[in-house]
């Protein structure tokens, strides 16, 4: 087991490499940089964005400012915005309660709702119930999160004005109810689509599980059926579900970008797409390995969910 | 001696496609009564048509256990009888045991669905089943999962569940179908104890005539659907009345297929079969003729000994 975990995270800590290499490359290749707005300004000479370039480093090749970045990255020293010369990690960070508000709140609105219209499409499949919840799902699946985000604040916030359109609180704060009236619409725009993606999953596996000799052993035993669909059903479906959790990760930091985005949410979604526009190198980076860790840990805790599960899987990788 | 269940016409149907068709037998307490025929024949159907646990199926007939109808019992009622009353044990110990949980906790769970008991005291009732059906270090083997014992050992654990809560009725599916030979000796003689030391009736479902001889008190064969022949397991083996009986037993050269092949199907298709009235063994009987165009009734033949057979006079 802990040979495995050994295993898991040194293929964890390579994929962080490799997303901050190729991450850094495409960045600084890609066309334009963040100086490139003055090169048409006539009041800005060419010697003013040289020693502009100098003082940030970008004057050095590539893999050179790699290797500054990289090792400031593991010594603390994140580096400092391109505009307005604010520590990095410190501008980072404090988006970083908004994001996880936001992916926190959704998430869980998709395990509850997700997994128990799931399994209610799996007991009573091909009924109304059943085809309900489907084309829901197949609609959530289907269309972009945005659309969603832009219906929404057309319907809720500008047509029917009961809730607000984006931002995180009213201005002069608010108290929790304003905060939870702000966080409504991002938090169901961003869930809709995980709500979907949980339910068909957790139906797949149900329908699948169901059907296996030990459910009926456990109702040969005289189980309640609660106990039988939850203490066995559920429990053999808890695999292939906190796999999906891990896998899922991924559409949900992407996800959360979007609906940030659309609503205004002052999150590391928000603060990205303005870096970008800017490109704000330092920024970039460091919300792109923040992402990125997010992943990766949560599939190696996923991994380790399933292993503390599985007794297949925990007893074998020892 | 009345009878401990006492099966009439049941039928079950799978859609259009009658899988069970009519058939009745009863079981007195103490007995084992084996059910034996081909695959396909109906056998599993019927035991769990007993236990009620075919979703999707149709299911006429009646059958009394100790004086309650099982097919007209509500639901909570049903659940009441399930594990306490009649259990069932299964083809695949691999299979029929939940993977993540521990065997032990899958002994212990079938005591507390029916027994308000604590949780130290069906635990300790659990380490007793383990001896009882010949676990060794039970300590040990109540902590394991499904996967780190073997299929005789997991054999083992789903008896000691079924008999936790001391049935009158044990529905034993194929119990060794799937064990290696060795093993399943053993296991049939663990159940022949425990039925003997405790005066619990078992149906003893197998396609294999051998299981049964040892085992059973009497022997009910079926064919598709039917049960063609029913008798003291001596006289069954030393006079069979039904052709098809005796092709199972070897003694009819003519139907060249020995017990371990599959015999041939039935020409035509399911829903012609169901149509055609008559004796259903009739296209692949060595001995039919036209008056198997009539459905033969099972009749007795010799005392306690019944046949569906035109020719078995
Ligand atoms: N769940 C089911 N749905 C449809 N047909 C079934 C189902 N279970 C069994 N059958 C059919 O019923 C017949 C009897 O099956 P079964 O009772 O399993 O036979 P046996 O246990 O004697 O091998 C077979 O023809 C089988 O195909
Ligand atoms: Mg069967």
């Amino acid at each position: 087991m802990l040979r495995y975990l050994g295993g898991r995270i040194g293929q964890s800590l390579l994929l962080l490499l490799g997303v901050s290499v190729i991450g850094f490359a495409l960045m600084h290749l890609a066309p334009g940089g963040p100086l490139a707005v003055y090169t048409l300004n006539p009041t800005v000479t060419a010697q003013d964005i040289a020693r502009v370039k100098h003082e940030f480093g970008l004057d050095q090749p590539v893999h050179v400012q790699y290797v500054k970045w990289a090792f400031g990255l593991l010594t603390g020293n994140w580096g400092y915005s391109f505009f307005g010369g604010r520590p990095v990690g410190g501008i980072v960070l404090e988006r970083l309660p908004a994001t996880l508000e936001l992916m926190g709140s959704s998430l869980a609105l998709a395990l509850i709702i997700g997994i128990a219209s799931g399994i209610v499409a799996a007991v009573r499949r091909n009924t109304v119930i059943d085809y309900a919840t489907t084309t829901l799902a197949m609609l959530a699946l289907s269309l972009p999160t945005f659309w969603f985000g832009l219906l929404g604040i057309y319907v809720f916030a500008q047509t029917l004005g009961w809730l607000p359109a984006g931002g995180m609180a009213s201005t002069g704060g608010g108290g929790v109810p304003d905060r939870l009236r702000h966080l409504l619409l991002p938090m169901l725009v961003l869930g809709f689509v995980l709500v979907a993606q949980w339910s068909r999953y957790t139906r797949s596996a149900m329908l699948e599980i169901l059907s296996q000799d030990y459910i009926r052993t456990a109702e040969a035993k005289g189980l309640r059926p609660m106990r039988v669909l939850l203490g066995h059903g559920l429990r053999a479906a808890l695999v292939p579900l906190v796999t999906l959790a891990g896998l899922q990760l991924p559409l949900l930091v992407g996800g959360a970008l979007v609906t940030e985005t659309v609503f205004s949410w002052p999150g590391m979604g928000l603060l990205f797409v303005n870096a970008l526009g800017t490109r704000d190198y330092p920024v970039l980076m460091a919300i792109l390995m923040v992402g990125a860790l997010v992943v990766v840990v949560g599939n190696l805790l996923a991994d380790i969910a399933v292993a503390v599960i599985d007794p297949r899987i925990r007893l074998t990788h020892v | 001696m009345t009878a401990l269940l006492e099966v009439r016409d049941l039928r079950v149907a799978f859609g259009a496609a009658a899988a069970v068709d009519g058939v009745s037998f009863t079981v007195a307490p103490g007995e084992t009564l084996g059910l034996v025929g081909e695959s396909g024949c109906g056998k599993s159907t019927t035991a769990l048509a007993l236990m009620r646990l075919l979703h999707g199926a149709v299911t006429g007939g009646s059958a009394h256990f100790d004086g309650r109808d099982l097919l007209a019992l509500d639901r909570p009622a049903m659940r009441g009888v399930r594990g306490a009353e009649i259990a069932m044990i299964f083809q695949d110990p691999g299979t029929a045991l939940h993977p993540l949980i521990r065997v032990g906790e899958q002994v212990t769970e079938a005591i507390r669905a029916h027994q308000a008991v604590s949780a130290a005291v069906a635990r300790a009732r659990a380490l007793d089943l383990f001896r009882q059906v010949g676990i060794a270090t039970p300590e040990l083997r109540l902590r394991a999962y499904p996967h780190q014992l073997s299929g005789g050992m997991c054999q083992r654990v789903m008896i000691a569940a079924a008999i936790a809560c001391s049935p009158r009725l044990l529905l034993a599916d194929e119990p060794t179908t799937a064990l290696d030979v060795t093993v399943q000796a053993q296991i049939l003689e663990l159940l022949q104890t425990i039925s003997r030391a405790t005066g619990m009736a078992v149906i003893l479902i197998t396609h294999d005539l051998g299981v049964v001889a040892g085992m059973a008190d009497r022997v009910a064969v079926m064919y598709a659907g039917r049960i063609v022949e029913m008798a003291p397991t001596a006289a069954l083996f030393a006079a069979p009345a039904h052709p098809y009986t005796r092709g199972l037993l070897g003694a009819v050269p003519r139907l060249d297929q020995g017990w371990d092949d599959e015999l041939p199907i039935i020409p035509g298709s399911v829903a012609t079969a169901i149509a055609a009235s008559g004796c259903r063994f009739a296209p692949r009987c060595p001995r039919a003729d036209r008056s198997c165009r009539a459905t033969p009734p099972l009749a007795p033949v010799a005392e306690g000994h019944l046949a569906a057979c035109w020719h078995s006079g």
